[in-house]
């Protein structure tokens, strides 16, 4: 006659704690900011540039900017030309870097001021280091005295693709190196022992063991040389070339905008300068995931 | 049962040292590395030498020496106002970077949230590409708002490679924080606030020093950002040495070379205090191990 | 500059090996006191040697430097009459376990034991063969082609060892092998060690912090303190007679409190005063002490009995804390002056009941002078 009431429903969990099991709580607020800067900073200008790139200020259709860039085999060309630059000097800069990075990855007393050595073209960047130039490679700066002095022929290494090649890897170098020498300090030093207790002498221990270790990071280092170099500027236009031998694509970039007031056709370019990089970007880890990657301690401890 | 002892050993030779003669590859590496660093020195070199000198044809050293290029940069229009401008935009930068990239960089780290990874790569983009990828459309933009040439657009677009850069400093730093560190500050009554103050701010120090440091060498040098967006009074110093440098009627190289060591000096100085508190090439490395 | 050995002439080598010798062997780092001062050891074929102490004591030295892995401050290595500590590691052909395993990652675990072999520059097929029979051994032949990330703690462990048993070397050098693993996985692999160990009829230096470990493996026990060897000799003999306090005191003698001497009795019978009572024990080492003077008295759990009340010569002491061990119980027992004691007893005790407790005196070891309580790292009784 009294039927037992039916089992009460379980209460709807309250909307903050359903959206806390997936990780969202109040502490996202600290992110906030951060998001809010780089949206809008960084990806609308972005927006905002393909928009107006699509806009051409002197008229002639939507893709007008594009076409003036890739028919004009002037500027078309500096996509080669700066090819030509950054490639051999993200070569040469990660190629000289990681031998040296190499031999600094444990501690030593010299270890500091290397560091230091290093770090000076970081801090005082290109235009200081393109500006210094001239009084050592120029026809009668200190380098080619040397030469004189030493009785070699001269060399002609500035205003040119040395000029701007010496300059890049003065810069690039130092960024290379101290990545690198993380890599290689990253290294167990418990596997190197381990493996001079199974006879591999240090040559073995180099091209077996750190060498495929430290693969990934290498490639890591060249290929953000690469973009970085790839995109050189002061130094392009104070001690190389820049109608020329170093007509990279920077350069009509800032043609466009600085001398040309044509922001919407210094967008379109700087697009595909944009492009070109996060092909380089999308080149390296679709290779870098073709190789080893996993933790270079060896187990635990 | 007691301590044994042998026989005692032969007269052994002095002990040999068992470390190895440097091989052909690390003698090469090394003089390599010693003709980088003569080069760098002496480009470096050059522009002192040429700020103090009276005038330089060719040879090894300029006809006279003199300090009045110095005093004559002071006084040129433009460059006090640029110093100005630099250190303005520098604190101002480095400081909202800090303030909100820690925390960013806190939440990053910790929280699992779905879209995370995908802001994580947006974070990373700002660093990696060259500045002129974007400089010009956000010049553009600012000039859109009618901003354009303030102090202010300055500052703003100076933030955007380094509000990352301090961001991914600090996401290795939190994560070498174990979080039972964090839990039992909760559990012996910490709150939020707390929390930060007095448990993850020590801890992440040494982190946020470097991240400071980092990010304060790359604004001092940043040149293609704030290029584009600057007006004549809002410029950088970097920005009027590149003005002059360029310019084919401008000042005179000595006059180019006294402003720029006044550059090199704040520069130095930010890095020599930097130095004093973090080692970069730290940083750059993946901290490999879980501390507490 | 001279290559590896190739696996033939490492096996002519290793025919007429009879012993390893450390003499003097000193490491210091700087102007720093040495890590390993002074250090003779020897190693004979077919021993189970371990090294024993906290950590800080020089086993890990030790142990590196006869691997080559550190060079010597002062002292030398031979190999029966051959000196070797001037040959860098890669010549040295002693097979390594890590503790914290050193797998090469990039490799697969077929590969990682190998690699000895390809040092050796022996041929492909055999290299396999031999890979494979010592995976074998350690029971991971199914797992020949996986990565070491892919493996447990336990089964890395196992790789590692069968890694260094591969080249068939004269000794392994094992550096604290187990301490990463857990208790039970511990104990099996203790087992384990022990019965290559005695299969294959190796000569093993084995280093641990754990007294256990060390008892159940070794043939012969060498203690270390801050550096310098304080005792060796069998398991049994360090065990029931360890020569100062520091080695009771590692080897489970629980009970470390200071007393004062009275008097002597016969032999090496001494009479000291602790606990308000007097207790007869067995002077170890030394002469005579000074009337009154501080000595260090080191009784194991298991070697006090509980007493008739009757007894007066019996330490007085109150059940604390009371453990069931399964045969036995674990009794914390508290004296009236404070001072903590531990024994072990198959009668039933409750917490709270008074006990009488004695021991026989040649169970009671009395050391002289008093002991630094820091250097073991257990909590010594206060009297």
């Amino acid at each position: 006659m009294t039927a037992t009431p039916a089992p009460a429903r379980m209460p709807r969990q309250p909307i903050r704690h359903r959206l806390a099991e997936r990780g969202i709580d109040f502490s996202l607020l600290l992110l906030l900011p951060a998001v809010a800067v780089i949206a809008g900073l960084f990806l609308y200008p972005f927006i905002y540039g393909v928009g107006i790139s699509f806009q051409p200020q002197a008229g002639g259709g939507v893709f007008a900017n594009y076409k003036n860039f890739f028919t004009d085999s002037y500027q078309s060309g500096s996509i080669l030309k700066t090819l030509r630059l950054a490639l051999p000097v993200a070569l040469v800069s990660v190629g000289l870097a990681a031998p040296l990075a190499y031999q600094c990855r444990r501690d030593f007393r010299g270890r500091k001021v290397v560091t230091l050595v290093v770090m000076l073209p970081i801090t005082f960047g290109s235009i200081l280091i393109a500006q210094g130039m001239p009084r050592v490679f120029s026809p009668y700066g200190w380098a080619n005295l040397l030469l004189n002095d030493v009785g070699l022929p001269q060399a002609n290494l500035i205003y040119n693709y040395w000029g701007t090649f010496i300059a890049a890897v003065l810069t690039t170098l130092p960024l290379s190196f101290l990545m690198m020498m993380g890599f290689f300090g990253g290294i167990d030093r418990s596997l190197e022992h381990a493996a001079a207790t199974l006879g591999a002498g240090r040559a073995a221990r180099f091209w077996r063991i750190i060498l495929p270790l430290a693969a990934p990071g290498i490639l890591t280092a060249f290929m953000l040389a690469c973009v970085e170099a790839f995109a050189i500027f002061p130094s392009a236009i104070l001690v190389g070339q820049p109608d020329n031998q170093t007509h990279v694509l920077t350069i009509p970039i800032y043609q466009a905008a600085s001398q040309n007031s044509d922001y919407t056709q210094a967008s379109a370019i700087a697009i595909v300068l944009t492009a070109i990089e996060l092909l380089i970007l999308a080149l390296a880890v679709f290779v870098r995931g073709l190789l080893f990657k996993g933790p270079a301690t060896g187990g635990k401890g | 049962m007691t301590a044994a002892t042998l026989a005692p050993a032969p007269a052994a030779p002095p002990p040999t040292s068992t470390r190895r003669r440097p091989t052909v590859t690390a003698v090469l590496t090394w003089l390599v590395a010693g003709l980088f660093a003569a080069t760098l020195l002496s480009v470096l070199a050059s522009v002192i030498v040429t700020a103090l000198s009276t005038s330089w044809g060719g040879g090894w050293l300029p006809a006279g020496f003199t300090f009045s290029w110095f005093s004559q940069a002071w006084n040129t229009p433009g460059l006090a106002d640029s110093i100005k401008v630099t250190f303005e935009v520098a604190i101002a930068d480095v400081a909202v970077a800090l303030l909100i990239g820690v925390p960013a960089g806190y939440v990053l780290a910790r929280k699992k949230f779905p879209g995370r990874n995908a802001i994580l790569l947006f974070v990373l983009l700002p660093v990696i590409l060259p500045s002129l990828t974007y400089a010009v459309q956000l010049a553009a933009l600012m000039y859109r708002l009618g901003i354009g040439g303030t102090l202010l657009s300055v500052i703003l677009v100076n933030l955007v490679p380094i509000l990352p850069l301090v961001i991914l400093i600090t996401v290795p730093f939190v994560e070498q924080i174990s979080p039972d560190v964090e839990h039992a500050a909760k559990v012996f009554g910490a709150d939020n606030l707390r929390l930060f103050s007095r448990v993850l701010v020590p801890l992440l120090a040494p982190g946020i020093v470097a991240a400071g440091v980092l990010s304060l060498v790359r604004v001092l040098g940043s040149f293609e950002l704030t290029f584009f967006v600057s007006g004549a009074k809002t410029q950088t110093l970097v920005v009027t040495i590149f003005g002059a440098l360029s310019d084919p009627g401008g000042p005179p190289p000595a006059l180019t070379a006294a402003m720029t060591v006044f550059y090199m000096a704040i520069a130095l100085l930010g890095l020599l205090i930097s130095l004093r508190f973090a080692n970069p090439a730290q940083t750059l490395a993946r901290p490999a191990r879980r501390v507490l | 500059m001279a290559i590896t050995m190739t696996d033939a002439q490492a096996r002519a080598a290793s025919a007429g090996f009879e012993k390893l010798s450390l003499r003097g062997v000193t490491r210091a780092y700087g102007k720093n006191p040495p890590a390993l001062c002074d250090f003779d050891l020897e190693l004979g074929r077919g021993d189970f040697v371990a090294l024993l102490g906290p950590s800080g004591c020089g086993k890990s030295t030790a142990l590196a430097c006869l691997a080559g892995l550190q060079p010597l401050t002062r002292g030398s290595i031979w190999r029966d009459e051959e000196r070797i500590d001037t040959r860098p590691t890669e010549q040295r052909g002693f097979g390594m376990v890590f503790q914290n395993y050193a797998l090469f990652p990039h490799l697969s675990v077929q590969k990682n034991v190998e690699f000895g072999l390809a040092m050796r520059k022996v041929a492909r097929r055999e290299r396999q063969q031999r890979a494979l029979a010592a995976l074998r051994t350690v029971q991971l032949e199914e797992h020949a082609g996986k990565l070491p990330s892919q493996l447990s703690g336990g089964q890395q462990q196992r790789v590692a060892i069968a890694r260094a048993l591969a080249i068939e070397p004269e000794v392994v050098l094992m550096d604290e092998p187990l301490s990463n693993l857990d208790a039970a996985l511990r104990i099996e692999m203790r087992t384990e060690i022990k019965r290559l160990y005695q299969e294959r009829g190796l000569t093993v230096l084995y280093v641990t912090h754990d007294q256990e470990e060390a008892l159940s493996l070794a043939t012969r026990l060498v203690v270390l303190r801050k550096g310098r060897l304080e005792q060796t000799g069998t398991p049994q003999e360090v065990y029931t007679n360890p020569v100062s306090a520091y080695v009771a005191g590692f080897m489970g003698y629980r009970n470390l409190f200071p007393a004062s001497y009275l008097e002597s009795g016969a032999g090496r019978e001494v009479t000291v005063s602790a606990f308000e009572t007097s207790v007869t024990g067995t002077l170890i080492a030394g002469e005579q002490p000074v009337s009154g003077g501080e000595v260090t008295v080191a009784i194991r759990p298991e070697d006090f009995t509980i007493a008739a009340d009757a007894d007066k010569n019996a330490i007085k002491a109150i059940a604390e804390v009371v453990e069931f061990h399964g045969r036995e119980l674990s009794v914390q027992a508290r004296t009236a002056a404070g001072g903590v004691l531990h024994l072990k007893t198959d009668q039933s005790v409750v917490a709270g009941s008074n006990l009488a407790l004695t021991a026989r005196p040649d169970r009671v070891l009395v050391y002289q002078g008093g002991l630094d309580r820091s250097e073991l790292d257990i909590e010594v009784g206060a009297a």
